[in-house]
């Protein structure tokens, strides 16, 4: 208990504090005006919008991956299984360079993605693919089929069964996966840095527009916008845990 | 259950991580710069240097160490270098990373070292001024310039599209622009024209990556017509093959590329010696060879670069600390008002 508290301090408490305390430190009339200057504040509308729209694809797009790897049987399954994990084991710069590659202006299947919105869009869905199929599919694993026979030897529809009582099942997981995928998408550099363009106001996400406050020397605006992407991150997680434990005492 | 689970897990680990060593094996064949990467030498009698600089002259300062350790000075110095964005490896100097000899893109870093006694505040006394390097800012277009752009009033006009790094995150960035600026400075235009010029190009500004090799990057990998970038990078890209042309323009700005020994410097007689054999004309040969412009005269023949009839420097708009504030200041800077004027314009569209 103590080397884990210890260790954690270290490595997580103390640094996110200093970064709260950089980003204050010029008083909270500064930090608003850093959080609130129109690149800034385009940059976290952007990030968050783009975010929250790739986390619910990620939702409905995880969840049925991770239906078709527990349910489904096919050649090669494990080749795939493996794959889902790749953008975990990436460095995002070069998943960056691949989308680029891939749907850049010399685009080998003509699909030019590359310096526009739905660009950031794509890369941010590659990063965050395996959240949502890797909560949802050890809870499909370990969901007793009894039930849905049973469902369906009352005369239960595929739908129903679906919608009755696989899905409340899953909801918990599919939220935290959904959840986990937005907190990392926000904070997203790599992938965007290179597909994005970094157009200030158009294609401009805030981890980028964090970079370019260090390299003008401003850090104490990096460390403000920071400090809001980390308060974004930890509200989201901290819903999930309520969440959670809401379906949990109903079920 | 469990037991199956975790089996699932093992093979599951061990084909990622077959894959990830796949996808690692096939990254390192694109080149991509690693930033700050440190690669070592052999330690020998003169003692090691660490050599911190920018990106850029990475090439031309390993065929300059090879032949420094041919002369009496250089003989059994090593070299550790580190090479990354200017900016950041100034950051990282003054934050405590060991250096004997830096380099830097852009006076702003070499000024800041100053301020910190990391760089001696009589590091630009020679007769070069500190500076070991010059280029120019020039446009690079497509093979045989189909736009035929020739001029910068040709970079405003509808339809030709422009990229250059955020001046904001980019050294590179922030010469591209003081030249676009002084060149109307120069054609006689007024403060007020020469901004709203900068106005007019940021319009057709498509891409800002972060530095300017990830704009040359940008520019090779097909979008944009006109790239804003240095005559010793566009020299690099056709050295390595890139399909390009680039036009030095009538106007345009003389870079200046600062380096200085440390104060704190371990080392201080061999990076000394270093510093001295980069102004030799074996040494400047070999900045030329790489596509840089020598500061002493008559290493190249005067054809090898052309000079524009109308070149400035820096100091002639102000000098850095000036111009670092009045143009790219986060919040009040010129740039920065263009870029918001735009970008209003864009978020209303």
């Amino acid at each position: 208990m103590g080397i884990a508290t210890l260790y954690l301090s270290f490595l997580v408490v103390i640094p996110l504090a200093a970064l709260v305390w950089r980003g204050t430190s010029g008083g909270w009339g500064s930090f608003w005006d850093a959080v609130t200057s129109p690149d800034a504040l385009a940059a976290l509308k952007l990030t968050v919008v783009t975010s929250l729209i790739v986390a619910l694809i990620n939702a409905a797009m995880g969840t049925l991956i991770a239906w078709v790897m527990v349910r489904d049987s096919f050649r090669g399954q494990r080749v795939v299984d493996a794959l889902i994990d790749l953008p975990f084991a990436l460095p995002t710069i070069v998943a960056g360079l691949v989308l680029l590659t891939l749907y850049g202006p010399k685009s080998p299947i003509h699909v030019s993605l590359a310096y526009t919105r739905l660009g950031v869009a794509v890369a941010l869905a590659f990063v965050t693919l395996p959240f949502v199929v890797r909560t949802v599919q050890p809870v499909l694993i370990e969901l007793d089929q009894d039930m849905e026979q049973a469902a369906a030897s009352l005369g239960a529809g595929r739908v129903t069964i679906f919608r009755r009582i696989v899905l409340p099942n899953l909801v918990p997981a599919i939220f935290a996966g959904t959840a986990l995928s937005f907190a990392r998408a926000i904070s997203e550099y790599g992938s965007t840095v290179l597909i994005s363009g970094n157009l200030p106001f158009k294609t401009q996400v805030a981890p980028v527009q964090i970079f370019n406050s260090i390299q003008s020397d401003n850090e104490a605006g990096a460390a403000a916008v920071s400090t809001v992407l980390l308060v974004i991150s930890l509200a989201v997680l901290i819903a999930l845990g309520l969440i959670q434990r809401w379906t949990v005492r109903r079920a | 259950m469990v037991k199956r689970t975790t089996r699932r897990g093992v093979v599951l680990g061990g084909a990622v991580l077959a894959l990830a060593v796949m996808a690692a094996a096939c990254g390192s064949s694109t080149s991509t710069s690693s930033s700050g990467a440190t690669t070592g030498g052999t330690t020998g009698a003169g003692g090691a240097i660490n050599l911190v600089a920018y990106s850029a002259p990475q090439a031309a300062y390993s065929s300059i160490e090879g032949a420094f350790t041919k002369t009496p000075a250089g003989k059994g110095v090593s070299f550790q270098e580190s090479y990354g964005a200017s900016g950041d490896q100034s950051r990282a100097v003054d934050g405590g990373q060991p250096a004997d000899y830096v380099s830097f893109s852009l006076e702003t870093d070499m000024t800041r070292l100053v301020k910190s006694a990391k760089v001696a505040a009589n590091w630009n006394a020679n007769q070069y001024h500190g500076f070991a390097t010059d280029s120019v800012v020039v446009l690079v277009v497509r093979k045989g310039n189909p736009k035929n752009i020739q001029t910068w009033d040709d970079l405003t006009k509808p339809g030709v599209d422009v990229i250059t790094p955020n001046p904001f995150s980019s050294g590179s960035a922030r010469w591209n622009i003081m030249a676009a600026y002084g060149a109307q400075i120069q054609q006689g235009k007024t403060p007020a024209d020469a901004e709203q010029y900068l106005g007019d190009l940021f319009k057709n500004v498509s891409v800002q990556d972060s530095s300017g090799r990830a704009a040359l990057g940008t520019f090779t990998g097909g979008k944009g017509d006109v790239l804003l970038s240095y005559e010793n990078e566009a020299i690099f890209a056709r050295q390595n093959g890139e399909d390009i042309d680039y036009v030095v323009p009538d106007q345009t700005i003389l870079i200046q590329n600062p380096v200085a020994i440390t104060t704190d410097s371990a080392n201080p007689q061999s990076a000394q010696a270093f510093l001295d054999y980069e102004y030799t004309p074996e040494a400047q040969k070999l900045f030329a060879d790489n596509g840089y412009r020598p500061v002493v005269a008559g290493v190249v023949p005067a054809d090898q670069f052309p000079t524009p009839s109308s070149l400035f420097t820096i100091a002639d708009l102000g000098g850095w600390p000036d111009v670092a504030t009045k143009f790219f200041d986060t919040k009040t800077g010129i740039v920065a008002a263009i870029e918001q004027a735009n970008g209003v314009a864009v978020a209303s569209k």
